[in-house]
């Protein structure tokens, strides 16, 4: 019967099949169950015939079906409601096929072209806020390092609104970072948790760390933790450099600008095993060209060189549970500024011409060992310690300061829960010693610093909305007293994709007023310490409460991520050193009396505008006001209003990666204070507040394969600058010479070409 | 002074007792970090989320992770504070299943779609990561 059927198709081919089916339709009236007939085979291209059992056949939109025998054979029950039917298999391409004869007869199924991987993720935008975590945190990886020429540390934050970068004066070129309108020694620099870029490196610490060196930034704003110490006011930077262990095995950089700067930055790891590695890294730097743009007769960017050597091993035994690092860093490092002719040799400590000369050499040896209780994985033990002799030996005109520092820290921490990982807490003991051999012109200022610390940590998470991180410290030291310090940090989820955020804490460090203003050196200005019975140069310890308030929402806009966020910190001090430039003549500090209160407030919005193409835009707002001698007054040099913007980027990636990526940054700066200069000749005189100005840095990365990118940039290229950085430059032994007013760049278009060589 | 030395020792007593108590737990083999691993019905991201916060809430669970791939839960529990059968209760309690307990249909079909693990299909769906 179904060969009649079959063979009536046959013989009226372009006979539409609804006839077919109706005939089909009707012979199921006639005869009952109809059954439609097909045996599967494989199509592989070659002819050969192989059966496929257990492929699925179902008639299209039901969920009436059956599976083929052993023999690829199958039968299934015609329905008048389902014209088509579904065969499928895994692995191979499924076929739908129209029903109009009952024997389908051979059915090939072609393979499936082997499927590539797709690996589907959302691209991290190289500058991370986070919605879960307690503090405000942002997380800057290395591809954002990337974006600023970037040589070291001071350079890196140059596309990251969250820190400001000033340069400290017109002579040393040092550039100065800061947070919440408070200047570097109110932050905690870390280096992999443990305190870096303090005492005596304050002022140049940040350019000792080679930019290729550091695998990501944390930057927390606020009161940060209490497991780093007491001194962090205004937040906390911590670097973690790359690992040997997970970094590629050669790395090489090499950068020249229109400055004559040069830079080589160079890394080697060795893996031994699995679990041991080690990496020879090396970053040379030379400036060498006689740059007088302005026509001062000093030079705009001093003449410099730098040799930094580390070595670093790292062993993890994730099995066992250790893991252990080991670090030694070696630095030198020379500048010479000054008059464009001077010559050390002739003209040191003369009246030929002004110049100075800072030489620093540095030994930095830390270790890291940490225990993850195989069993228990919420509980683990790390001990750090660090070992660090400095030594600079600088003089300024006529002035001379050398200062060695030897610092020895030592941190134990303990890590595990209270019932559960809901409640986790960490506790220890730090231990710190420095000895500061200090020498300004003739005074010594010896003296040693030391503290022993007890710390506990406890983190909350109730897994919904709330977590918080209460810290409690108490330190004894030497000449800080003994004193607690409380840290609290708390998220609040508000609803889906928003946090809220407070933060409390309380800083107390010692200030160390020199080493910390060098800059004050390289003018006539007079050193002046005023009625100090304290026991750091004669001043009290700073102490501050810093408070904060924060809100982040993620969203999307037109199916692309956005997220806006703002904060506001308020910093208020009970006890300061007040650096009052006020008097043109003279550098005087004295302790705080009244009120110092630095108010910050910033709104962030981030959006990809079309794929790969990230903006970011940024409003800041500061308002710092101190009492001084003189009366109440704004910081000099700090704009109240500041805006940033970044678009980047980067085109779809081609064959061995190869792809093109652009960055560009505005940074407008408003109207910013200047020390008073009244008492001067007028000559001598600068107006009362510097005017808003704006500079636009922009970058061209090519990147030809996964191991070779080339790239071109230019900073400032709109050339902004200021017209005469240094007051009486035109007579530096005078008494009104001050380089120390530095409210735009000493430096104009620079444009810098360099490459970067992985394997 | 009497008194004192008799209060002293009624505290060394009551820690002898105590230790001699702890020891009879330990002997019992009541474990303060007992590990254990059972398969847990579940998808993706959110299912974890789902899954542990359950587990962790049990009192005397200390730590949890559940694997998506395997379908694995790892936990470390005080056994003297609760059973397994306690956190695999708290589990079928949102929504989830276990060699032992089942999920009421309710909670069940209360699941976001991804999440509806019964269903072969839900498997291949688009599973948001996290909330």
């Amino acid at each position: 019967m179904y060969a009649e059927l079959a063979g009536s198709s046959i013989k009226y081919p372009n006979m539409k099949s609804k006839f077919v089916l109706i005939l089909l339709f009707l012979s199921s009236i006639i005869y009952g169950q109809i059954e439609i007939k097909g045996t599967i085979l494989e199509y592989d291209g070659t002819g050969k015939e192989k059966v496929l059992p257990d492929v699925n056949i179902i008639w299209l939109n039901s969920s009436v079906g059956t599976t083929s025998n052993e023999l690829g054979e199958f039968s299934i029950p015609f329905n008048k409601d389902y014209k088509k039917l579904v065969i499928s298999y895994v692995g191979y391409k499924s076929d739908t096929i129209t029903v109009n004869r009952p024997n389908l007869g051979k059915i090939r199924l072609q393979p499936d072209i082997e499927l590539e991987e797709v690996v589907v993720r959302k691209k991290l935008n190289p500058i991370q806020k986070s919605l879960f975590n307690v503090q405000n945190v942002v997380t800057v990886d290395s591809r954002e390092m990337l974006k600023a020429a970037c040589c070291n540390l001071s350079e890196s934050f140059e596309t990251n609104p969250a820190v400001d970068v000033n340069i400290s004066d017109a002579v040393t070129g040092a550039k100065q970072i800061q947070m919440l309108g408070l200047n570097s020694p109110y932050l905690l620099f870390t280096q992999e948790n443990m305190p870096s870029i303090r005492g005596a490196s304050q002022i140049y610490g940040l350019s000792f760390i080679p930019g290729s060196w550091i695998e990501s930034i944390q930057i927390t704003k606020g009161a940060g933790s209490v497991l780093n110490g007491f001194e962090s006011i205004s937040g906390q930077i911590n670097s973690e450099l790359v690992k040997p262990l997970m970094d590629q095995k050669v790395f090489l950089n090499m950068y020249g600008n229109n400055y004559e700067r040069y830079e080589l930055n160079t890394r080697y790891n060795k893996v031994f095993s699995d679990k041991l590695a080690t990496g020879i890294y090396l970053h040379a730097n030379l400036r060498d060209g006689i740059i007088d743009r302005n026509e001062d007769n000093f030079l705009d960017t001093p003449l410099a060189k730098q040799i930094n050597f580390m070595n670093r091993w790292q062993f993890l035994d994730s099995e066992k549970g250790w893991v252990s690092f080991l670090n030694t860093q070696f630095l030198l490092d020379e500048k010479q500024t000054g008059e464009k002719d001077f010559d050390p040799k002739t003209d040191k400590f003369t009246n030929n011409a002004w110049g100075s000369e800072v030489k620093t050499t540095r030994l930095d040896i830390s270790a890291k060992l940490g225990y993850v209780f195989p069993e228990l994985p919420f509980q683990s033990f790390g001990y750090q310690t660090a070992f660090s002799t400095h030594d600079q030996d600088s003089y300024y005109g006529y002035n001379t300061y050398n200062i060695e520092h030897t610092s020895y820290y030592s941190n134990a921490i303990f890590n595990s829960i209270i019932g559960s990982t809901q409640h986790k807490f960490k506790t220890g003991l730090s231990f710190n010693y420095d000895h500061f051999n200090e020498r300004i012109n003739n005074m010594d200022m010896d003296r040693v610093d030391n503290s022993v610390g007890a710390f506990f940590e406890y983190t909350y998470d109730n897994l919904e909305k709330l977590s918080f991180v209460a810290g409690l410290r108490i330190d004894n030291h030497n000449r800080l007293g003994s004193f607690i310090t409380p840290r609290l940090h708390l998220r609040y989820s508000l609803w889906n994709k928003a946090s809220l955020r407070l933060s409390l804490g309380r800083g107390k460090r010692a200030a160390n007023i020199f080493a910390e203003n060098q800059q004050l050196f390289a003018s006539s200005r007079a050193l002046n310490i005023i009625n100090g019975n304290g026991k750091l140069y004669t001043l009290n310890p700073e102490i501050a409460w810093n408070s904060g308030i924060g809100f982040i929402q993620k969203l999307y806009l037109w199916n692309r991520s956005l997220d806006i966020s703002f904060d506001y910190y308020r910093t208020v001090f009970t006890d300061q050193v007040i650096i009052d430039w006020e008097s043109p003549q003279e550098i005087a500090f004295y302790n705080l009396d009244g009120k110092s209160i630095s108010n910050s407030l910033q709104v962030d919005l981030n959006y990809e505008i079309i794929q790969n193409m990230d903006l970011r835009l940024t409003y800041k707002n500061y308002d710092v006001r101190l009492d001084y001698l003189s009366g109440t007054l704004q910081k000099p040099l700090q704009p109240e209003h500041r805006f940033f913007g970044n678009l980047s980027y980067e085109t779809l990636e081609k064959y061995r990666k190869r792809h093109w990526r652009m960055d560009f940054t505005y940074h407008w700066q408003g109207e910013q204070r200047l020390p008073n200069t009244n008492t001067n000749p007028s000559m001598y005189q600068l107006s009362e507040t510097a005017r808003p100005y704006s500079i636009i840095n922009a970058q061209l990365t090519r990147v030809l394969n996964e191991r070779f990118e080339i790239y071109l940039g230019g900073e400032n290229i709109t050339n902004t600058t200021q017209k005469k950085p240094i007051i009486g430059s035109d007579d530096p032994f005078g008494p009104y010479f001050d380089s120390t007013i530095l409210f735009a760049p000493v430096l104009g278009e620079i444009y810098y070409l360099g490459f970067r060589y992985k394997l | 002074m009497f008194t004192k030395l008799k209060l002293s020792k009624t505290i060394l007593l009551t820690a002898i007792l105590l230790m001699g108590l702890q020891l009879n737990a330990q002997e019992k083999g009541k474990d303060k970090n007992k590990k254990t691993t059972f398969e847990v019905k579940g998808n993706c991201g959110m299912c974890k989320s789902r899954i542990e916060k359950a587990s962790i809430k049990v009192k005397g669970v200390k730590y949890v992770n559940w694997d998506i791939p395997s379908k694995q839960l790892t936990l470390i529990m005080d056994e003297n504070k609760c059973t397994t059968l306690d956190v695999k209760k708290a589990i079928a309690l949102v929504g989830h299943d276990t060699d032992s307990t089942k999920a009421d249909s309710t909670t069940y079909n209360s699941l976001p779609p991804c999440c509806k693990f019964r269903d072969p299909n839900s498997v291949h769906m688009d599973h948001g990561t996290k909330h």
